[in-house]
């Protein structure tokens, strides 16, 4: 029983003689290369520094902005850099911690939000999706000056807590937009079959929410592993992250460490955004993923 | 409580805010009835439904099922069940899984569960479908898993909220012999919601029309439909047909009624409460009105002179759209395989005769207050 519209881009549509050319296309030829042109002229200024970082990683050469040939040697050195695999599990830790919190509190608040109404709703809900708003470099002072004044002393459960809030409004974002489409009636028809209050949460809305939970996480696990600003404001010693370790390598001088390191985080990062935006995916009418 | 009544509902109201969208509805419910609760949206009659099953509170009132005061209990403790308008089948299970979802709150072995479940998609006739997404089902298909899910609980009642609304018309004229025939022989107690009176007219042993929160009529369904009690009911059954009289006089069960036509009208009383000079509203269904060129008092008929304002063409049926002098306007059925006699000298704008036989004067039920409104 599929009642399909007509296809707007099959379907010819005529305004007096001429035919109209499909939405977005541009109707003359060299407008179309203009714009071809320009698009290439947008990529090039955003991606080539980030090409010749990676292409640099292989290089060679130490220290030299020439090509002198093709190694993974500077791979290698990472596994046998204490201070980087250090501030590499730090890096996990931080990132795990504040991934496991945050997916458990925003999924919560998404659910208290999406469901029902309660005074100071609004305001909770501005509250709540604040840090995402907030200039890093203000939170990060906030923070510093809140532990100092709580008299906690800086160290790696500084940085989780931190961490885990600026990012719990994102899960809570993610699983909000996920519970928009949600059919009630599912819950109710899981009531109706007998199933309680609880046994319909894990056998019915968990598993149609769980996408949007995971796709949250990722986005968390992902904005938690890179970020510099904050944690340099709230790390204590022994608690140096990735990004930390990075940045203080390149006080010295750009290495080409450095750049095999950039280009494992990059390539890490970008495997979680898109597996974080396939699941974000709104589901199909019919309940499934396209 | 009689051990036949299934469902009893005891001066159930239910507001929202302000709004109220049950208001004080008493009704029973036989055992092994097809029960069907019809009304324009917003009548309350998905309201009055979701009470039964659990999922609104009633905000005054009381409701049974069998011999068990249900009115404050959950849905997962009550011995119903219901196919829901959009089916509500979980996309994430497989067709199996979903028909089978309630059996293990039944402390059913899983073989003894899947066993029940493939009986239930046999019902319905969907075997070999076990393994299907509801995505990777027609919406037809979809109905009959949201259906064989619901049987294979075993309910004491079937609740279902306007199950046929999204089928096309084919498709739904054969589930309604199908569902009917269904709830026959399982000799299962269904409450239908439906906002369609031929659909509700088709399958209904009984009908409780509703409107604006409350029941207007609840009556066998020829009943309802030939013997409107109240003019909403006479307009949502299709007979729009509206005439104002007075009561002349009432003797031996014949209510004699004084009317705009050439003569009285005398029709059976079914109420003995009507006294001379009380003013009285009937109805006559289209289907029952004739065309003429002269006045046919002849055997008996009762006829009004009209003036003819339209006539459309709809393939079984002529309709005739006709104003009164006093201005009311009358719509009339003519069975294009029978035609009225004279049918072709009829033209628009023309005037005509509209009669009909006294028999088929239907009587509004009198008003409290004797007064009529308009």
């Amino acid at each position: 029983m599929s009642e399909s519209a007509p296809d707007i881009e099959t379907t010819p549509q005529f305004v007096g003689k001429r035919a109209v050319a499909p939405r977005g296309a541009a109707p003359f030829r060299w407008e179309r290369k203009a714009m071809g042109f320009h698009s290439l002229l947008v990529y090039i200024f955003l991606y080539a520094p980030i090409v010749i970082l990676v292409a640099f990683s292989f290089n060679e050469a130490k220290q030299t902005a020439r090509w002198e040939g093709f190694t993974l040697q500077w791979y290698g050195r990472l596994m046998e850099n204490k201070l980087i695999l250090k501030s590499m599990m730090n890096s996990l830790l931080v990132a795990g911690t504040a991934t496991v919190v945050c997916t458990l509190i925003g999924t919560l608040a998404a659910l208290a939000l999406g469901r029902y109404e309660f005074k100071g709703k609004g305001p909770t809900q501005a509250l709540l999706f604040l840090p995402i708003i907030i200039p890093e470099i203000v939170l990060g002072v906030a923070m510093v000056t809140f532990f100092g004044v709580i008299q906690m002393r800086l160290s790696v459960w500084t940085v989780i807590i931190s961490h885990i809030v600026f990012s719990v409004s994102y899960v809570a974002i993610v699983v909000r937009a996920r519970l928009a489409g949600f059919d009630r009636s599912l819950e109710e028809a899981a009531m109706d079959l007998g199933a309680g209050p609880v046994q319909t949460f894990f056998r019915v809305t968990l598993p149609l929410i769980l996408p949007g939970v995971i796709a949250g996480a990722l986005l968390v696990f992902t904005i938690s592993i890179d970020d510099y600003v904050i944690t340099s404001f709230v790390a204590g010693a022994g608690a140096t992250t990735l990004p930390l370790q990075i940045y203080s390598m390149i006080k010295v001088g750009v290495t080409p460490e450095v750049n095999a390191i950039s280009t494992l985080l990059l390539l890490f990062t970008i495997v979680m955004i898109i597996v974080a935006q396939r699941l974000q995916q709104p589901p199909t009418e019919k309940g499934e993923r396209k | 409580m009689s051990e036949s009544i299934s469902v009893e509902i005891r001066e159930v109201s239910k507001r929202f805010g302000d709004f109220v969208a049950v208001d004080s509805v008493s009704l029973e419910i036989k055992k092994g009835e097809f029960f069907s609760l019809l009304g324009p949206s917003g009548c309350g009659k998905t309201t009055l439904l979701r009470m039964i099953g659990g999922f609104e509170l009633p905000t005054a009132g009381a409701i049974r099922i069998g011999e068990k005061d249900v009115t404050h209990l959950p849905p997962y403790k009550r011995p119903v069940n219901m196919v829901f308008q959009s089916y509500a089948l979980f996309p994430h299970l497989a067709v199996l899984d979903n028909v089978a979802f309630g059996l293990r709150y039944k402390k059913l072995s899983s073989a003894d569960a899947v066993k029940k479940a493939r009986e239930s998609l046999a019902l319905v006739r969907l075997e070999g479908f076990e393994d299907r997404l509801p995505a990777q089902l027609s919406g037809g298909q979809r109905q009959r898993v949201a259906l064989a899910r619901a049987l294979a609980m075993e309910p004491e009642v079937l609740l279902l909220d306007e199950p046929l609304g999204a089928l096309d018309q084919k498709l739904r004229k054969e589930v309604q012999l199908e569902l009917k025939n269904l709830q026959r022989s399982l000799g299962l107690t269904f409450v239908f919601v439906t906002h369609d009176q031929e659909e509700a007219l088709t399958m209904s042993d009984r009908i409780a029309v509703m409107n604006q929160g409350r029941v207007e009529q609840l009556d066998a369904s020829h009943h309802v439909f030939e013997y409107p009690k109240t003019e909403f009911v006479a307009q949502f059954m299709g007979a729009p047909n509206f005439f104002t009289g007075v009561v002349k006089s009432l003797a031996e069960g014949l209510l004699s009624i004084g009317a705009r036509t050439e003569s009285e009208i005398r029709v059976r009383a079914r109420s003995n409460s009507w006294r001379p000079d009380d003013a009285v509203r009937f109805v006559v269904r289209p289907e029952k009105l004739d065309l003429r060129t002269k006045s046919g008092t002849s055997d008996g008929e009762v006829s009004i002179e009209v003036t003819i304002e339209d006539r459309v063409y709809q393939g079984v049926n002529t309709v005739w759209v006709v104003r009164s002098d006093e201005g009311e306007r009358y719509t009339i059925y003519e069975q294009n395989d029978r035609p009225f006699q004279e049918s072709s000298r009829f033209r628009v704008g023309g005037r005509a005769f509209m009669s009909w036989n006294p028999r088929d004067t239907v009587v509004m039920e009198k008003k409290e207050n004797g007064q009529l409104v308009g």
